[in-house]
């Protein structure tokens, strides 16, 4: 008998049932004998000097055990820089856990409150007296970018903080050339990532020991430790750091946050357990942000509706400091190297511009500059489609790159390679009945309703391997790791470095592990997040987790299975290669009657190993690591497809539908994959349709609450048809790309190509996301007069 | 972040509540969806809340002689699924699937809502849309306000600080009236950004005497001027309506915030007006051509 | 700043009665979280938006950031644990994880008490499903398959009833 292989199948996450009932354990559920609670008091200034803090009546609050300077912090916790080592001009000053001198952001932490809870904790900020002087705001990107700007930071020369170009071909000579030219100047608001559990620490010191154990809502809680220990002065086998059940990541739980940092230093200062949570308004100017730019692109096309050419410029905020330690320069950088990356086009001219301003740091949020590169692409696109009177749909099946050859390369460098754009092209049209929905589209104008079609073809950069972060010198590992272990009873244990934040890659990999060994899925039980169970690597960050971590796991289970198979072919008298696993018993291939069981094995290996007829006994605890060295990352691709309705009077957007058809290679289980990728599509549709963090040029953040930052909700959300094209990649044994960021990827250019292509008739093109109903208003406006 | 200290005292009787009101600082304590919003933001520190919700006196949608009497523990899901509020209030009826989310709905009441005046709330704008009645009783005293006078600005009122509204009479529609409502906010359930609410009377050939009220990007719901005398002929053509709407909004003073501008909040309202009398219309005088039928 | 104002209170909780004194100032989130350590009522925003902490008061859902632990003196209270435990929504629990109509789990019980009372009622459209669960944030999902695993318990109960 075969068991039904796992892999591939709609395996439901075994963690689901635990959460369903309540039993979830976030770190805020954490209980700890004698835990103090931190609250911060944070500047209210973007940028101002600290003349004086009086901390007197603070101290004497009740309940208060401490209140806290950066000065006081300064004795155990040394300061930080993120330094890129290609990037060199990407630097901002040294950090520390709260301000010292000098604070550069409305919300930045000046000054941490202990106390025996919360409220006693805010009870106490309340009577702190600060002295303020205040100094110039640089808050907008072009105020950072003036000549004669006023410095974020007064220990900085400029607020330029990067300044990249790329060319390839003759950019020049290519638009003289064109048939067609197209350009239009594109806006994204600065986005928050609005992670349902906001960012949360609790940290513990031995003094004895001198140990320290961080329970903290993260993804990468190696990186952590990394940077735990250094900043605190601690060998690196003092610290031990654990991601519990994370209530959303996407990509905002990848740093080192200051006020993090000062919760650690505090628990060694203090000598005691100390936890702070965020709260929701202080997260809103204390996470970091994301996606603030300001896009001029043009396209060239020649008379046959071939792209020849686009010329990108992008400028993008930084916030007051760069981002610890991946930096902030990931969102322009992609921004620009990943425009037309699914066509072929030979001419590329790429600028961008990066600076600093007086307002939080901007750091990773799911898919990294790579919305705003496919928006530009995609929406030049149906510009170039309308002038050259040809379908959006046509002029895109007409310029795909030709992806057979394992070295093809976008104009801007993306790596390509197995993908399969036209097949998901064709595949999408298909799903969606594309040539019914526009001729409806027509019958519906001429009824005075204005409904658009989108299209938003893309690829995906996935499983991104170290010469990312490690050319940069920056230590954040692309490696993953596996170590399997045969337990005596039988069952298999599956350490990785990977952590899952919901995504189910622990799933992924139980799917990976019992199929590639032969045994029940119920038998394999997953350790993740937590420095001292599991082996060094990554965890998770850039769509990696089942494509680089599964890998990992797929070789070590077939080391294992050699191992196993070695003894019972030593136990057996059987050559190993005639044995096979299968439900976790040893089979010959001649005989359908099992032999023995795994647990048989361990048994005898573990208290008998003198049965064992075996020079060397084979370990039944194996190890295997993983990271794409040849390749810089798995790129995968897809198309998604928008069906919008623009009320004109009213300036609203209704989504009526929404498709995708996705390759992100061999697909482990298709359950976990639809839904990260329709999570995927509401967080580029919120993008593109509500979210912003609205600043003043005085750098106040105007709308910092749940009430005002608005997220997408069910009612106004559409159902999301997904489908598959499978092209597993030849990077790795598994095939299996990342699919992680793929609907945010192109989410947003789904629906700015669709609310413009409603918006055809009047000849608008809106230009500045989200697309309020104020913006769509003035859109039109503008048109009629 | 947590609310600050404050003193707690939950009466059984109203009487004792409003001694306790006379207490300096002290608020009232009802649905409290926006109360102890605020109270979690240290947005407000009360030095005393009196709890209302255990006083038997303030339960009860009743249909009274003077109308229809809702109060001060009604909360928005009572209404919603009141018989005699869709029959004799069929306004609020309609409004009501507009006011926030299921959760919110279960606790938040009328009168608190009328009583904080937050400007993107409907209630206050129904209340002054169909004339009704605030009921304010303090220590001592009972008086009645029309909340055509109630509302004095932005998150302001004639309420005085040791006044609570203990209910508020809504009148019962007459057989001849007729109701529109309508709003735009950002998301199903969020704030209006601007909404309009409408009270006609179906005079056989027209809606005359028309009772309208803008809300949302008003500092206080507007009662418009121009309403009584406004009418929705059944033969009124569009361009007709638009002119009555452009009539409406020209009165309008919008604050302008995130929601939008000023020109902008004006430009939707008019929309929203237009196809509320479009649609109004349309009930009004279906089945029959022009006129009369 | 003030003093405590603690005040004894008795209410039913999952079934069962409880009793404590309680600072005036603590809202019922924190008091089932960090009084009586049932940390499956989740706290997301503290102002009452985004629904992860919702539980049923009396049979309503209700957010228990916007509750003060003082006020259900007297009432029945359900949370997550108990309508765990008495096996009321085990029908949504099972379809929830049989449609992934989670990933990180911080929303979901808010979600399941909002899904408890709409089932109470008829059976929902989709659009009524989506309506009412717009009280609740999901960052992870996308919604639909909530939205999914909602209608498919709508429809076996209907169809189980006489």
């Amino acid at each position: 008998m075969t068991a039904a292989l796992k892999t591939g199948a709609s395996v439901p996450r075994r963690n689901a049932a635990r959460l369903v009932a309540g039993k979830g354990r976030y770190t805020d559920d954490i209980q700890v004998a004698g835990l103090l609670h931190v609250a911060f008091v944070r500047s209210s200034y973007p940028h101002a000097r600290l003349k004086r803090i009086d901390t007197r009546a603070a101290e004497d609050m009740p309940g208060v055990v401490a209140v806290l300077t950066g000065d006081d912090l300064a004795k155990v916790c040394a300061p930080w820089q993120t330094q890129l080592a290609l990037l060199p001009s990407h630097l901002s000053p040294p950090q520390m856990p709260m301000a010292q001198g000098e604070v550069c952001w409305q919300g930045e932490a000046v000054v941490a409150v202990v106390a025996a809870s919360r409220a006693l904790a805010e009870d106490a900020t309340e009577t702190i007296e600060i002295e303020w002087e205040e100094l110039p705001v640089v808050a907008d990107m072009a105020a950072a970018a003036g000549a004669d700007a006023a410095v974020v930071h007064s220990a900085m020369a400029s607020n330029l903080g990067l300044d990249h170009t790329i060319s390839t071909g003759d950019a020049d000579d290519a638009f003289r050339q064109a048939s067609v030219t197209v350009e239009h100047t594109f806006s994204f608001d600065r986005q928050t990532g609005v992670t349902l559990e906001p960012r949360s620490i609790l940290a513990e010191f031995d003094p004895r020991l001198r140990q320290l154990t961080i329970h903290h809502s993260h993804q990468v809680p190696h990186q952590m430790r990394d940077i735990f220990a250094a900043q605190l002065k601690l060998p690196l086998s003092s610290v031990r750091v654990v991601a519990p059940d994370v209530g959303g990541a996407f990509g905002l739980k990848l740093a080192a946050y200051p006020d993090e940092m000062a919760v650690a230093a505090i628990a060694v200062l203090l000598e005691r357990p100390v936890k702070f949570c965020a709260d929701r308004l202080e997260a809103f100017v204390s996470d970091n942000h994301a996606r603030e730019a300001k896009v001029h692109g043009r396209m060239a096309m020649d008379a046959n509706g071939k792209l020849t050419a686009m010329d990108v410029s992008v400028v993008s905020g930084f916030g007051a400091y760069s981002a610890y330690p991946r930096g902030s320069v990931g969102e322009a950088l992609q921004a620009v190297h990943m425009v037309a990356a699914p066509y072929k086009m030979a001419h590329l001219r790429g600028r961008v511009r990066g600076y600093f301003q007086n307002k939080p740091p901007s750091g990773v949020l799911r898919a990294v500059g790579q919305p705003i590169a496919t928006t530009v692409t995609e929406q030049l696109l149906d510009l170039a489609a309308r002038r050259l009177g040809l379908d959006p749909a046509e002029l895109r099946r007409r310029n795909y790159v030709d992806t057979a050859t394992a070295t093809a390369r976008s104009a801007g460098g993306i790596v390509l390679a197995e993908l399969s754009l036209e097949r998901c092209h064709d595949r999408l049209l298909q799903l969606m009945d594309y040539a019914t929905l526009r001729q409806r589209q027509q019958m519906h104008r001429d009824k005075g309703i204005y409904r658009g079609i989108g299209l938003a073809a893309f690829i995906e950069q996935t499983a991104v391997g170290p010469t990312l972060y490690g050319a940069q010198n920056v230590r954040a590992s692309a490696q993953e790791t596996c170590r399997l272990t045969l337990e005596a009873d039988g069952a298999i244990r599956c350490a990785t470095s990977i952590t899952d934040q919901g995504q189910g890659t622990s799933t992924a990999l139980a799917q990976i592990v019992a199929d590639a060994l032969g045994v029940d899925i119920e038998t394999v039980e997953i350790a993740t997040g937590d420095t001292q169970l599991t082996p060094f690597g990554g965890g998770a960050w850039a769509s990696r987790g089942t494509a680089l971590g599964g890998e990992a796991a797929l070789r070590a289970a077939r080391k294992l299975k050699e191992s196993v198979l070695g003894i019972a072919g030593a136990l057996l008298q059987t050559e190993p290669g005639l044995l096979k696993i299968e439900d976790g018993r040893i089979y010959n291939t001649a005989s359908p009657l099992p032999q023995m069981s795994l647990a048989d094995i361990a048994t005898t290996a573990y208290f008998k190993a003198h049965l064992v007829a075996l020079a060397e006994l084979p370990s039944l605890e194996i190890t295997e690591s993983f990271a794409p060295r040849d390749l810089p990352y798995v790129a995968a691709n897809g198309i998604q497809a928008a069906h919008v309705e623009v009320d004109v009077e009213l300036g609203t957007i209704r989504v009526l539908d929404f498709w995708v058809v996705d390759d992100c290679g061999r697909v482990i289980n298709p359950l976990l994959v639809d839904e990260q990728i329709r999570g995927g599509v509401v967080q580029g549709i919120g993008a593109a349709l509500y979210e912003q963090c609205i600043y003043g040029v005085d750098g106040q953040l105007e709308n910092g609450s749940l009430v005002d930052y608005l997220v997408p909700m069910a009612s106004e959300m559409p159902d999301i048809h997904v489908a598959h094209v499978q092209t597993p990649t030849s990077a790795t044994t598994l095939g299996a790309r990342g699919v992680g960021e793929a609907g945010t990827v192109g989410a947003a250019a789904a629906i700015w190509t669709a609310v413009n292509d409603a918006l055809a008739p009047f000849g608008v093109v809106l230009s500045e996301q989200p697309f309020t109903p104020e913006r769509v208003l003035d859109a039109l406006a503008a048109r009629k007069d | 972040m947590k609310a600050p200290a404050f003193a707690y005292r939950r009466p059984e009787e109203l009487a004792e509540a409003l001694s306790l009101l006379t207490t300096e600082g002290a608020q009232v304590l009802a649905g409290g969806q926006s109360l102890i919003a605020s109270l979690n933001m240290r947005l407000s520190a009360p030095a005393l809340l009196v709890d209302i919700n255990r006083i038997g006196a303030l339960r009860g949608i009743e249909d009274r002689e003077d109308g229809i009497r809702i109060g001060a523990l009604v909360r928005h899901v009572d209404v919603l699924h009141s018989p005699v509020i869709a029959r004799q209030v069929p306004l609020l009826a309609m409004a009501l699937p507009h006011v926030a989310h299921m959760a919110v709905r279960n606790r938040g009441t009328t009168c608190g809502s009328l009583a904080l005046a937050d400007p993107s709330a409907e209630m206050p704008a129904l209340a002054v849309a169909l004339n009704a009645e605030i009921v304010l009783e303090k220590h001592g005293d009972r008086r009645q306000v029309a909340a055509r006078d109630f509302f004095q600005g932005l998150y302001q009122t004639d309420r005085e600080d040791d006044e609570m509204i203990t209910e508020v009479i809504f009148p019962r529609a007459a057989d001849d009236e007729m109701f529109g409502f309508a709003e735009l906010a950002r998301r199903h359930g969020d704030f209006a950004t601007v909404g309009i609410s409408v009270r006609a009377r179906h005079t056989g050939d027209a809606l005359e005497n028309l009772d309208v009220v803008v809300f949302g990007s008003e500092a206080m719901p507007l009662l418009s001027p121009a309403g009584p005398s406004l009418r929705i002929a059944a033969d009124a053509t569009e361009p007709m309506l638009a002119d009555m709407a452009e009539t409406i909004v020209a009165d309008m003073e919008p604050m302008e915030n995130h929601q939008g501008r000023a020109d902008t909040k004006r430009k939707q309202a008019a929309v929203l007006l237009r196809r509320t009398f479009k649609d109004m219309q349309s009930r009004a005088f279906a089945g029959r051509g022009n006129g009369h039928g | 700043m003030g003093m405590a104002d603690l005040h004894s209170i008795a209410f039913m909780l999952n079934g069962k009665s409880v009793t404590a004194d309680v600072d005036a100032r603590l809202h019922l989130a924190d008091f089932l979280r960090h009084t009586l350590h049932l940390t499956g009522t989740h706290v997301g925003c503290e102002h009452g938006v985004c629904g992860a902490c919702n539980v049923l008061v009396d049979g309503r859902s209700t957010r228990s950031c916007l509750m003060l632990a003082v006020q259900v003196d007297g009432a029945q209270v359900e949370t997550i644990e108990g309508l765990t435990a008495s096996g009321q929504i085990a029908d949504l629990q099972e379809a929830f994880t049989a449609r992934n109509a989670l990933q990180c789990g911080y929303c979901t019980p808010g979600v399941l008490a909002t899904a408890a009372e709409l089932l109470n009622g008829e059976k929902p459209t989709r659009e009524e499903i989506r309506d009412a669960l717009s009280g609740n944030y999901c960052r992870c999902t996308g919604y639909h398959a909530i939205v999914d695993a909602i209608e498919t318990v709508a429809g076996k109960r209907q169809g189980g009833a006489p």
